[in-house]
This record gives structure tokens, C-alpha cells and sequence, in this order.
């Protein structure tokens, strides 16, 4: 039996040997950043609402697209597609976290106001930051060993 | 990996940290000096929402002893405000807002469809507006003997704009759409108008048009109007040019259609009313949400020309509320408390003074509020129109629920009370939007009428 797992080759989720997990992570990466850039800006700018509003898009739609990453990486962590599965749960743990601190950051920024930022808004901005860009930096040797 | 995780949950508890407002009662939020509790935004706003399923036939709301209501009209559309004429028939203005706000944040949407859950289900489908919207008239009853049973009903004007205040000056009726002031030619006794409106004044409408119900009076000596423009938002969070002259009470000559601000940082101002027999503007005002189940209270106050009430900047006088940027210290300064709070998210739409004599003695010269009760709040608050004892002018004492039964035991709405007034009987009138009908209240002579506070 042991054997046969090691020998095991199981191809990701893929359109023309390509996983397409690698499709959807970038996209919170680029927004949970964003976010916590235009939240900055917003604090900087004494309160321009345009930049609170851009930070609550930017998680809406950086919220969207880690759900959908995670899911198909958890397909894909389960039929066991991954090249180092150590990693490839650890790339979800992180996603799992980035998703849970952006979903409550998106509440905090549906406040009224400053307040939606000032505070807990903006440190929940930088910890998803983070875990969303770590979470993409380990991503690759979790997965890309499709040959 | 779990690091993290601890954090962010940490986080998370701080945010939503326990609800040290919870055991204040609404009581203690009434009259004019409320418990204000220290603002807490919560990581989830409260909504409290009842499911609307109207009256069944031959429920009422409640009154007290002494005291009998029965529906005058039923089958309306929406009936947001009454105005009775000297000639005793009742003018019942039915309307509602069309179209949704813009989109500005994800959060809007959501907010739209838990709005929607508070209007929905009591009827009102009929549609006749222009757009085949909802109706957007003024409806016509006529009681001649002051029975209470209605002879006659008719549609006196129909096609307007989200209709909400009225008044009427001399042979001039004066309609406050939500765009405009408009004004008919009318002499009470007609039963329909048949000549086109002209234009007094345009009020603050647009895209956005968050409070939308513009409340409209006449000085006592018909040549000033005065106009209720709520907010474009709840706190300037639509930006302040959303805001130009808004959140205010508009005095406009009806002659000339000039306008100036009377007052301002009224974040909702409605029910405007010269108290009988004096030159004092009175108004209710839904103050801010989302601070809490106990802040803001609204309130009842007569309304000082040329004052400046806090919203958005701070509450009840200088309470700075601590989402609106730039602050505006300058402005807060300023800012004069209300006369009488009414307590947190009641929502007061109707406000009339007690100007009959079939009531008790200790009605006369009071006031009843129409609360149409709360949404940002587990355990609702108003549903019910309340009763507010004058003296020398001024409200005393604390406030009387007066009719009740607009939320059943079982927690769902029957109606809500929006616009009060009182007929050429003496009896209360109630429009109740969500359940459709006007209430007439009475009072049984001979019964005791329950003692107030």
C-alpha cells in the first residue's frame, strides 16, 4: 500500500495541465494588499470616503475569489494532488485564515464612517495582508509539479 | 498558521466585545435629560425586523380603558399621513419611495433587503403610479355625521412624487412631494382636483434620496411654509455634498419660493406642527443609527430658528460621534440639546397636538407620536403612538403608550403608526402604513380614562 501512495501521480485541477488554483490566488493577493493600502490612504487623507469605499470592495471581491482558491485547493489537498502535502495544507491553513480575518475586517468596514478603518479595520487589513501573501509565496511548491 | 488564527479570533472577541448597553431601559431614554450610554459599534449592526402580516379582519390595535378605535378606512395603499379639513372630511396621503438607492458599497444592497422585510407582505400591491409603481395620491374620506363610518372615498389627486407632508393655506392646498412643494387650487368641500399642480419649490431629492418623506406646515399665519428635509444618509457616510441643505427645516414663502434653512443638523426631521395657539415650530427626529441599541434616542423638540441640533458631527448637544471626518469642532460648539428624547430607534414619523375636547382634560394641549418602531435593535422599540403631556407649552412628565398592538404577541407586525392628527370630533386618526388603514380612537364618555404619568 505504501507503495502504491508513493508512486501515486494525481494531477490538480487543471485546464491543459495547468492547476487552475494557481488562477484564483493572485486575486486576493492583489486585493487583500490593496486593501490595506487604501485603507492607509483613507486614514491619510482625513476621512475621503472614496478609499474606505475602494477597501470594501477590494475585500468583497479579494473575498470571493480566496473562497473559490481555497475550495479548489482543498479538492485537490483531499484527492491528494498535492507535490508536498505538508505545504499544501499549510498554504490552506493560511487561506483558511485570510479568509476568516477579511470576512470579519469586511463587517468592520461596513461601519459608518471612520471608525470602519480607523482601529481594528485597518490592523485586520495588514494581518490578512500578510497571511493572503504568505499563503501565495508558499502556494507554488505546494502544487506546481505537473509534468 | 495558528498564530495567526489566535489573533485574528482575539481580534474578533475585542470587536464584538460583550454589550454593555443591554441593561438600559428604554424608559430611562425618555423625557428631556436620557441616559446616553458611551457608543458602541457592534461587529454585526442589531437588526431587529418584524415579519409584516397585516390585520386579520376584526383585530385592532390597542387603546386604554375608556377609549374604543376602529378603522376608518381600510384597503389603502401605504397611508403614510392625514390631514383632516375644517370642512370635516379627512385627506389621507398615500405613497411610498420607488426605485433603490445607488450602490456605494457592498454593504448597501444587504442593507436594502433587510429594509425591504419591514414593508413587506402587509399588501399594497396594487399598482397605479405612473411608472406602474406603487399609487402616489391623496385619497379623499368624507364622514359628514362624524360617526366614524365613511360615506364617501375618492381619489382626490393622484400620480404624484412619494407624497408625505400637506397643508393647507386658505383655498390653497400644498403638497410636499419628495422633489418638490407643489400647490392645487382647493376649496375643502371639493371632492377632486382637476387643475395641474404649480410649482412652489423644489426640495432635495436626486439618486440617493435616503430619508425621503419631506414633512410640510404652514405658520399659524399662512405665510410661511415649513419643510422637513431629512438626510441622504445616516451619518454624512454618502459624503457631505450628498448632504447641501439637508437634514434641515426649510422656511419657504409660498409666494415667491424663496427658502432659507430655519434649521439644521436635524438628521431626520418630521411631523412639523405649530403648537396650538403659539409661534413654536415642533418636530420628532430619527437620530442615528448603528452606535448601539441605546443611542441615539429620538426625540420630540420645538425647533429654534436659525439652531443648529449636531448631526452629523455630535448628538444631543455636543456628543461628537466618533465616525463622521473631518470633525468640525467649530460646529459641535454650537450645537443646542432637543427638548425631549422619545428613546433609541422608536423611528417617530407623525407628531399632532391635542387641539379637540372629547378627550379627557389632561389631553388638551398634549402631544401623540407616531413611532414606527425599530430596525437597528434585537428587542423592539416604539410600534405603538404615545401620548406626551403639555404644560405652559412644554412636554412634562414621561410618555404614555397609548395605542398599542401594532406588534402581536407572537412578535410579528399587524401595522405600523406613521402620521397622527386630530379630526373636527376630537377623535386621534392613525395612519398605519404596513397594515394599510386609518385608526380613528374615541373616547367612550362616562368610562374613566387611565390616569398618565
Amino acid at each position: 500500500m505504501a507503495e502504491a501512495v508513493a508512486e501515486r501521480f494525481i494531477r490538480p485541477i487543471s485546464i491543459v495541465r495547468h492547476p487552475i488554483y494557481n488562477i484564483f490566488l493572485p486575486v486576493p493577493v492583489v486585493c487583500f494588499i490593496g486593501a490595506a493600502l487604501t485603507d492607509w490612504t483613507y486614514l491619510d487623507s482625513g476621512g475621503t470616503r472614496f478609499w474606505s469605499n475602494f477597501s470594501s470592495w477590494l475585500l468583497a471581491a479579494g473575498l470571493v475569489f480566496a473562497a473559490i482558491a481555497g475550495i479548489v485547493l482543498l479538492i485537490d489537498l483531499l484527492r491528494g494532488a498535492a507535490a508536498n502535502h505538508v505545504l499544501g495544507w499549510a498554504t490552506f491553513g493560511l487561506l483558511l485564515a485570510a479568509w476568516v480575518v477579511e470576512f470579519v475586517n469586511s463587517l468592520v468596514h461596513a461601519r459608518d464612517g471612520w471608525t470602519a478603518v480607523a482601529g481594528p479595520g485597518l490592523i485586520l487589513s495588514v494581518i490578512g495582508a500578510l497571511l493572503i501573501v504568505i499563503a501565495g509565496w508558499l502556494s507554488r511548491d505546494a502544487l506546481e509539479f505537473v509534468r | 498558521m495558528i498564530r495567526p488564527l489566535l489573533i485574528g479570533t482575539a481580534l474578533v472577541t475585542l470587536a464584538a466585545c460583550g454589550d454593555p448597553q443591554s441593561n438600559i431601559d428604554p424608559s430611562q431614554q425618555t423625557g428631556p435629560n436620557p441616559l446616553l450610554p458611551e457608543p458602541s459599534e457592534e461587529l454585526v449592526a442589531a437588526v431587529g425586523v418584524p415579519k409584516v402580516v397585516g390585520w386579520k379582519p376584526g383585530e385592532t390595535p390597542v387603546v386604554p380603558a375608556g377609549f374604543k378605535i376602529e378603522a376608518l378606512a381600510t384597503g389603502l395603499s401605504n397611508p403614510r399621513m392625514i390631514y383632516p379639513l375644517p370642512n370635516g372630511d379627512v385627506l389621507v396621503v398615500e405613497g411610498q419611495r420607488e426605485g433603490s438607492e445607488p450602490i456605494d458599497r457592498p454593504k448597501d444592497p444587504v442593507r436594502d433587503f433587510i429594509m425591504s422585510i419591514a414593508h413587506g407582505g402587509g399588501g399594497g400591491k396594487e399598482t397605479s403610479g405612473p411608472g406602474g409603481g406603487p399609487p402616489q395620491r391623496i385619497t379623499l374620506l368624507r364622514d359628514a355625521d362624524g360617526d366614524g363610518k365613511v360615506e364617501l372615498r375618492k381619489v382626490l389627486v393622484d400620480h404624484l412624487n412619494a407624497p408625505f407632508g400637506i397643508t393647507l393655506v386658505g383655498n390653497e392646498l400644498y403638497v410636499a412631494n419628495t422633489d418638490a412643494v407643489v400647490r392645487y387650487t382647493f376649496t375643502p368641500g371639493q371632492t377632486a382636483i382637476s387643475a395641474p399642480a404649480e410649482k412652489v419649490i423644489d426640495l432635495p431629492g436626486g439618486m440617493i434620496d435616503h430619508h425621503w418623506t419631506k414633512s410640510l406646515t404652514a405658520s399659524p399665519d399662512g405665510s410661511k411654509l415649513y419643510a422637513g428635509v431629512g438626510s441622504n444618509s445616516n451619518v454624512q457616510e454618502r459624503g457631505p455634498e450628498a448632504e447641501t441643505n439637508r437634514a434641515a427645516v426649510w422656511e419657504i414663502d409660498p409666494k415667491t419660493g424663496a427658502y432659507r434653512v430655519f434649521a439644521s443638523g436635524l438628521r431626520n426631521p418630521n411631523g412639523l406642527t405649530f403648537y396650538p395657539g403659539s409661534n413654536t415650530l415642533w418636530t420628532v427626529v430619527n437620530e442615528r443609527d448603528e452606535i448601539g441599541p441605546n443611542l441615539v434616542p429620538d426625540y420630540m423638540t420645538s425647533v429654534r430658528p436659525g439652531a443648529f441640533y449636531g448631526w452629523p458631527y455630535s448628538y444631543y448637544g455636543q456628543h461628537v460621534d466618533p465616525r463622521v471626518r473631518p470633525q468640525r469642532p467649530d460646529l459641535v460648539a454650537k450645537a443646542i440639546p432637543p427638548d425631549y428624547a422619545l428613546s433609541s430607534h422608536v423611528a417617530p414619523l407623525g407628531l399632532t397636538f391635542y387641539t379637540g375636547s372629547s378627550f379627557p382634560a389632561g389631553f388638551r394641549g398634549g402631544a401623540f407620536v407616531g413611532e414606527h418602531g425599530s430596525w437597528n435593535r434585537t428587542s423592539y422599540n416604539g410600534y405603538r403612538v404615545v401620548f406626551i403631556r403639555f404644560a405652559g407649552g412644554r412636554p412634562v412628565g414621561k410618555p404614555m403608550n397609548f395605542v398599542a398592538g401594532f406588534l402581536g404577541p407572537d412578535a410579528k407586525a399587524r401595522g405600523r403608526p406613521v402620521g397622527v392628527a386630530v379630526d373636527r370630533t376630537g377623535a386621534l386618526l392613525i395612519a398605519d402604513d404596513v397594515g394599510n388603514t386609518v385608526w380613528r380612537v374615541t373616547y367612550a364618555a362616562g368610562l374613566p380614562a387611565v390616569r398618565h404619568a
